[in-house]
């Protein structure tokens, strides 16, 4: 009986219901205190604000308990384990947000003098030496702001490169297994996306690529390691050969985690590789963004790279804003001001604790976790390709094959278990993907904890209780929902109630 | 190394179970001339100490603008934000999540962006509005590509009123392959004529309000004029609050509003990581770049909310995605609304009132000054004024003094002759009357 009764406020205990702000809206609630404002006369030319704007007012605990009790709703790399495949969920340092915080970069304005951000300048400069350090390249573009606006950066760099010289080309090549970004990258950039497919090793199919090499090929985007979570070994084939037609390599380096210290891009013949600051650098993903996406450059398209720029002048530091000069070839301007100055803090922060010993020691760390995954699950789990992988563990769906369980209700069970789920349904080329990516981040009793509770799942799920996955998750504060009304009546925002719209007119 | 859980007898353990020996043969697919076998030459890793010590330094050496007077804006103000946004903004739920595409377990992401699309909207006086964007420029770029899908033009009708940065992004980004850019010239004096420039081939206009320069125009005419030819008004705003004073742009007859949200709960970060507002109408919001977040149902009935409309976007749609988007601010868009939800009806529209009745008080004083005249009849927080010689050596001369006076237009507009004597002026709530003071000495003494 006792167990049948709901509590009275609809909450339990920690989980508490908490309504929308404009829900708890009350005239005459304030969260600030400012001065009145002195009287003068309007220079708005009439325009003044006629109606209200409609924003609810709460009181300042009101807010940071509303904030506070929804945050508690939210999964973070924090809470536990957060293996999402493609993503690189790694600790986020506390010490990197109190650089970024520092009043001498916080309190900055990007267009102050230059004389009066010389240590702005520096620190931009020396974040963009580590990098090319790391890659083994010479230059690098700084103000892309996520990974798609460094592909972006760095097909528009490609583009200026081949009218450059003359040599306008039409179609980039994409392998299949591509993140959904590429394609629609080549695509803003003006180019035909034509697909290359993958052979049975999870790589690209060499013979398909060389057969669709010509001299319309402007370049080929390639993710290395790639999305299965393999490294590409013909990559410098590949490279090789895109450079023979007269095309560019992009790489995409969403995975460089796996190879930071121990295999440089530059060394493998790549042209241009954006770096996703958070994702291998820790910036934190803030519940998706900012982020930062500096590109990586080659000699032969340095030049093209964005405006602004970070210079050496005589007088210490200097910014490129305008296309002269130095600046004559850049192929434009992608976004406000200077890029993301506060993630190159936190990078930098990351980078300078680690070390190069310390980056070649966590690459090693998340490939080897990643590699004991795959062997502890390939008898459980269906691993989709053979030998090792790299950061990244691969399984398709064949394991649960008869049992009624989707890759997805599979997924939603490690939700119940405290789990973030694996990366679903993602690389294309494999069914009902399970992609795993534990970073360097997660110690071996987090690993196997996480193994045996996938080996426990199985077994449940092949002794035929598909309900209890159809029904996951169960133990969250909403269980699943309404994909489908959500998308066909779209409701994007609050609205107030009839009466009470009614009411204030 | 304190980041790294692993112990070197985990390491052998784990070795031992992949059934290898050591690390280069799990390397085994890397072409062998590329992989290393020693460490990359970068210093060794360091303590909390050292590293904040170092990079500490380096902030050290920039004056910023919460230790000298400052009057720079020109699309990053400063304002106060309160101590309760960082607070909430560093919880570890929020910061260290990912993109919610697990809506069982992100529902307070989730909350937050639809709370957050719901105060764009209201402020921007628009139907909706998306889960942000990298910035404004950007945002202001999109708008345009959006233009042309919605109207399946190509042309588009720059003011020269609009922020340069937002001009040359929009140019890079939709213009170079896309769309066809037509760029009016530089306009200080606020009276520019666009209207004559829409045809039938027109895709949209946009026009910056208040503008570069600081003029607050009524955007009207120009809204019947773009409706009546068929085409789009884009509207950028690059400072927000003047919206708690200003009628809005959906109320102008807006058709997108593209615009940067910084001055609201985000620091000055030398220019970034900001948050690009981008608010349109229901007609238009299967067109509309970016994540949106939309309201929902569980299995059980209770209110809950997901990421929706994902058919527009890269991931599912790739090549014929509206955007190639994916990340974007997500954590600025948290400070935004946490710093709007404190500052509710009452304290936003205060918080305007308060930087105009600055601004109005420091151009007047300003225009007592030889040698000063102030350009505009109509500004929010911001206005341009022409000096009695060339403006980026006189900011030179007050920074001397440690003062940070303005923005000289040949910043960013270098080399044109009109431009060369403009300084621009932003005032915001931090600016003390000591400030303003420091700034007419300064001045004063440096004309």
């Amino acid at each position: 009986m006792a167990d049948e009764l709901e509590t009275i406020t609809g909450n339990r205990g920690l989980r508490i219901e908490e309504p929308l702000i404009f829900e708890q809206n009350t005239p005459g609630r304030l969260g600030v205190d400012l001065p009145e404002p002195p009287k003068v006369k309007s220079r708005l030319g009439g325009l003044e604000r006629k109606g209200p704007v409609g924003l609810p007012n709460l009181s300042e605990p009101q807010t940071v308990r509303h904030y506070t009790r929804i945050s508690q709703k939210n999964y973070g790399i924090d809470s536990g384990f957060y293996p999402l495949g493609s993503c690189t969920m790694k600790h986020n340092p506390r010490l990197n947000e109190k650089m970024a915080r520092l009043p001498g970069f916080a309190s900055l304005h990007p267009l102050q003098p230059v004389s009066t951000t010389q240590g702005a300048l520096e620190l931009i400069d020396t974040c963009a030496t580590w990098l090319k350090t790391i890659c083994g390249m010479p230059a690098v573009a700084m103000s892309p702001a996520a990974g798609a606006h460094g592909e972006f950066c760095g097909m528009m760099a490609i583009r200026a490169a081949l009218e450059d010289r003359g040599d306008a080309r039409k179609r980039v090549l994409v392998p299949e297994s591509a993140h959904g970004t590429n394609p629609a990258t080549a695509a803003a950039c003006g180019y035909a996306v034509d697909t290359i497919p993958a052979n049975e090793r999870g790589r690209v199919d060499l013979d398909a690529f060389l057969a669709k090499l010509d001299d319309d090929v402007a370049g080929i985007m390639l993710t290395n390691p790639n999305t299965c979570g393999l490294f590409e070994n013909d990559i410098i084939k590949i490279a090789d050969a895109i450079h023979d037609a007269g095309g560019f390599f992009y790489c995409d380096g969403a995975n460089l985690n796996a190879i930071m210290g121990r295999v440089r891009p530059g060394d493998l013949g790549i042209d241009c590789m954006h770096i996703n600051l958070h994702k291998t650098f820790s910036t934190p993903h803030g519940g998706g963004g900012p982020g930062a996406g500096p590109v990586v450059l080659s000699e032969a398209l340095a030049d093209y790279a964005p405006l602004p720029f970070v210079t050496h002048g005589e007088n210490g530091f200097d910014l490129v804003e305008h296309k002269n000069g130095e600046g004559a070839k850049a192929f434009g301007r992608i976004k406000g001001f200077h890029g993301q100055m506060g993630m190159f803090i936190r990078a930098l922060s990351y980078m300078m604790s680690h070390g190069g010993d310390g980056i070649r020691q966590a690459s090693a760390d998340a490939v080897l976790n990643a590699n004991y995954l795959l062997v502890q699950l390939k008898d459980t789990l269906s691993p989709s390709f053979d030998g090792p992988c790299m950061h990244e563990a691969l399984f398709d769906d064949s394991f649960l094959k008869g049992t009624d369980v989707s890759t997805l209700d599979f997924a939603k069970a490690m939700i119940d278990e405290g789990f973030h789920p694996m990366t679903m349904y993602f690389p294309l080329v494999v069914h009902g993907a399970l992609l795993m990516e534990p970073t360097e981040s997660e110690s071996k009793e987090t690993l196997d904890q996480y193994i045996d509770a996938l080996k426990g799942l199985t077994a449940r799920a092949r002794d035929g209780h598909a309900a209890y996955f159809h029904d996951a998750p169960r133990l969250t504060p909403r269980r699943r929902l309404d994909e489908t009304s959500a998308a066909r009546n779209p409701v994007l925002r609050w609205t107030p109630p009839v009466d009470e719209a009614e009411a204030a007119e | 190394m304190r980041y790294l859980p692993l112990s070197d007898a985990d390491r052998s353990q784990m070795l031992a179970a992949v059934g290898v020996k050591s690390m280069d043969d799990i390397y085994c697919d890397v072409p062998a001339r590329a992989l290393l076998s020693e460490t990359i030459d970068l210093p060794p890793h360091q303590g909390e100490l050292e590293v904040d010590r170092a990079i500490s330094t380096m902030a050290a050496k920039n004056l910023n603008a919460a230790e000298a007077p400052s009057f720079l804006g020109g699309g990053a103000y400063r304002h106060h934000v309160p101590a309760t946004v960082d607070a909430m903004i560093q919880r570890g739920e929020f910061l260290t999540a990912y993109t919610p595409y697990q809506p069982e377990v992100s529902q307070g992401t989730l909350q937050y962006l639809f709370e957050f699309q719901t105060q764009v909207a209201m402020i921007t006086g628009m139907e909706v509005a998306n889960a942000s964007m990298y910035d404004g420029a950007t945002s202001c770029a999109e708008a345009v590509s959006m233009a042309g899908r919605a109207t399946r033009r190509k042309k588009a009708i720059l003011s020269g009123g609009l922020h340069p940065h937002y001009r040359d992004a929009t140019y890079t980004i939709s213009g170079l392959h896309n769309m066809d850019m037509s760029i009016a010239a530089p306009n200080f004096s606020g009276d520019e004529d666009l209207i004559s420039l829409i045809d039938d081939e027109t895709a949209c206009v946009v026009v910056q309000n208040p503008d570069f320069f600081g003029h607050v125009r009524d955007l009207t005419p120009l809204a019947e004029a773009c409706h009546e030819a068929k085409a789009l008004m884009i509207v950028v705003v690059t400072e927000i609050v003047s919206l708690g004073a200003i009628t809005s742009p959906g109320e102008m007859g807006a058709d997108i509003v593209a615009a940067e949200g910084q001055s609201i709960g985000n620091a000055l970060n030398y220019g970034g990581p900001t948050v690009g507002l981008f608010a349109v109408h229901n007609k238009h919001l299967r067109q509309m770049p970016g994540r949106v977040c939309g309201q929902t149902t569980d299995t059980q009935g209770k209110r809950g909310f997901v990421l929706t409309l994902s058919t527009r976007e890269q991931h599912i749609r790739r090549e014929k995605a509206t955007s190639n988007i994916c990340t974007n601010s997500g954590l600025c868009a948290l400070a935004f609304t946490v710093h709007m939800t404190l500052l509710g009806e009452e304290g936003f529209t205060r918080l305007a009132a308060l930087n105009h009745a600055r601004a109005v008080t420091l151009a007047d004083r300003l225009s007592g000054i030889d040698g000063v005249e102030v350009i505009n009849h109509t500004f929010f927080n911001e206005f341009t004024v022409r000096l009695s010689k060339p403006a980026a050596g006189v900011v030179e001369t007050m920074v001397e003094n440690g003062i940070l006076g303005g923005i000289p237009v040949s910043r960013l507009y270098p080399g044109v002759a009109d431009l060369e004597n403009l300084l621009l002026v932003a005032v915001t709530e931090t600016n003390t009357e000591d400030d303003m003071d420091a700034l007419v000495t300064a001045l004063t003494e440096a004309l």
